[in-house]
């Protein structure tokens, strides 16, 4: 299976992790992710905020690169996922912004006639490699390992159909195909601040605070998420989280991708574990060890 | 904060309605049946000066100073939780994204850290094609948060120390076609 991969910014810095992770499961899955060429940022929530014809004008540069190649765009970042797949819906229904933005790509010297779908990196986890195959290709269980699975906001809202906006379940039924349980968490949706945490961070650090609880109490021995943004507040802020909610939060915030990496059987170095800021713990380095 | 004293019609400014109106997305607000599904969705409502509901029925009534002026608009984190929920289908955060556009044109930021981030991040797009996480946080400290830069060294430490972030920026190749497209969008001028 061949996709057109856009990384976004993030994955490339901060969440390096991520794209280690993907890097070495991609093949063993079958999935083969060309990098778009000289693909540029989506916008995310900020460039909206400011300029909003620029905003999808700039999201669409993607598209309108990714188009030639006749296949689906995958992304492991929800903001791209949206940002895109947004740009990519009012460019069908609103025709004037449709005009607006073909004159701006023909300035560039491109052009975009809207048949590209954007899909996140879970969907085609999901529907296209499906818990069954990775099921089939695990070589340690992650029996009794139990799993939050924290979907975050912008991957299942607005509507983009693969998944329920309140209680999506794909990620659920990887975690399981992997042998961990995924345990009962009704906060997996809730947001965790975003870049809320660079400029209101006590109000951030309370959001992760109630998301960190929720998963402590349900008997998660760790988080799993898909989102660059979720993952970077929950691990590398948990520290802050913790002081100044007065709590003693010590859990992993793993990548799915990363978990699907362990139970395939890949070497730790490989799945970037070594970049958690909140290290693996000792339960789940016993089951992991044990699996 | 709304203020506590009467408010008379005549003060009340009823071009406002008008002109949300004529911002993208912003006819939406006249299905607004006022039944607070957004303000109880709300994952930051809690901290508002005016919880979304309470902005919409702003808006409608001509508090054009309190809607601009409130931290609602710069509290929204874009989780689209009331747009999904919203019984007439409003798409509330794009309104948000709306009324972050009307406020930053109208100069009304004084404070407002989010719209330093924002401006930030698009300069970086603009010049490199890409965000570069850690100028844009510098950037951001510079200008917003100098006399609390030192609260952002353990996070920042934390990220490089384990070699997530990158200290040189990647610039696009074909940063030129970016900028045409960018120009020729200022030429067309905003929605």
């Amino acid at each position: 299976m061949k996709y057109t991969y856009y990384p976004g910014c993030s994955v490339k810095a901060t969440a390096n992790l991520y794209q280690e992770s993907i890097d070495a499961i991609s093949p063993i899955l079958g999935l083969e992710l060309e990098e778009l060429e000289d693909w540029n940022c989506c916008g995310a929530t900020a460039y909206m905020s400011v300029k909003e014809l620029m905003s999808f004008a700039i999201s669409a540069r993607n598209l309108a690169l990714a188009e030639p190649f006749h296949r689906d765009v995958v992304t492991p970042c929800s903001a791209c996922y949206l940002v895109l797949n947004k740009t990519n819906q009012y460019f069908t229904e609103y025709p004037d912004l449709r005009k607006k933005l073909g004159q701006a790509l023909e300035a560039g010297g491109l052009s975009y006639s809207g048949n590209i779908r954007v899909r996140h990196i879970l969907d085609v986890l999901f529907n296209d490699v499906g818990p069954e195959k990775i099921s089939s290709l695990v070589k340690k269980r992650l029996d009794g390992l139990r799993v939050a699975p924290y979907y975050g906001c912008q991957i299942v809202r607005p509507e983009m159909g693969f998944d329920d906006p309140d209680d999506p379940q794909s990620m659920d039924r990887l975690i399981e195909s992997l042998g961990a349980t995924s345990v009962e968490y009704p906060l997996k949706t809730k947001c965790c601040g975003a870049s809320l945490m660079g400029t209101e961070e006590d109000l951030a650090l309370r959001l992760c605070c109630e998301l960190l609880t929720g998963a402590e109490s349900a008997g998660a021995h760790c988080i799993v998420t898909l989102c660059p943004l979720c993952q970077m507040n929950l691990d590398v802020y948990q520290s802050k989280v913790n002081r100044l909610c007065r709590m003693k939060h010590n859990i992993p915030v793993l990548y799915i991708t990363q978990l699907i990496g362990i139970a395939l059987g890949l070497p730790s170095k490989d799945l970037g574990l070594d970049k958690l800021a909140v290290k693996l713990t000792k339960p789940v380095k016993e089951i992991l060890q044990g699996a | 904060m709304l203020k506590k004293e009467i408010v008379y019609e005549s003060t009340l400014d009823h071009d406002f309605l008008e002109e949300i109106y004529s911002l993208p997305g912003g006819h939406e607000i006249k299905k607004c049946i006022q039944c607070g599904t957004c303000s109880g969705s709300c994952p930051t409502s809690h901290v508002m000066d005016h919880a979304p509901r309470k902005i919409f029925s702003l808006i409608r009534a001509g508090f054009r100073e309190e809607v601009l002026d409130s931290n609602t608009i710069w509290f929204c984190s874009s989780c689209y939780t009331c747009s999904v929920r919203c019984p007439k289908e409003i798409k509330i955060t794009d309104v948000m994204y709306a009324l972050k556009r009307l406020a930053i044109k109208e100069g009304k930021t004084k404070g407002k850290k989010a719209v330093v981030l924002s401006k930030n991040f698009v300069k970086l797009v603009n010049k490199y094609g890409r965000n570069h996480e850690t100028e844009l946080m510098t950037r951001y400290i510079i200008q917003a948060e100098l006399f609390n830069a030192f609260k952002f060294i353990p996070q920042g430490w934390k990220l490089f120390s384990k070699g997530r972030l990158p200290l040189f920026p990647h610039k696009i190749k074909n940063i030129d076609q970016l900028r045409k497209i960018l120009k020729k969008v200022d030429e067309l001028g905003e929605i």
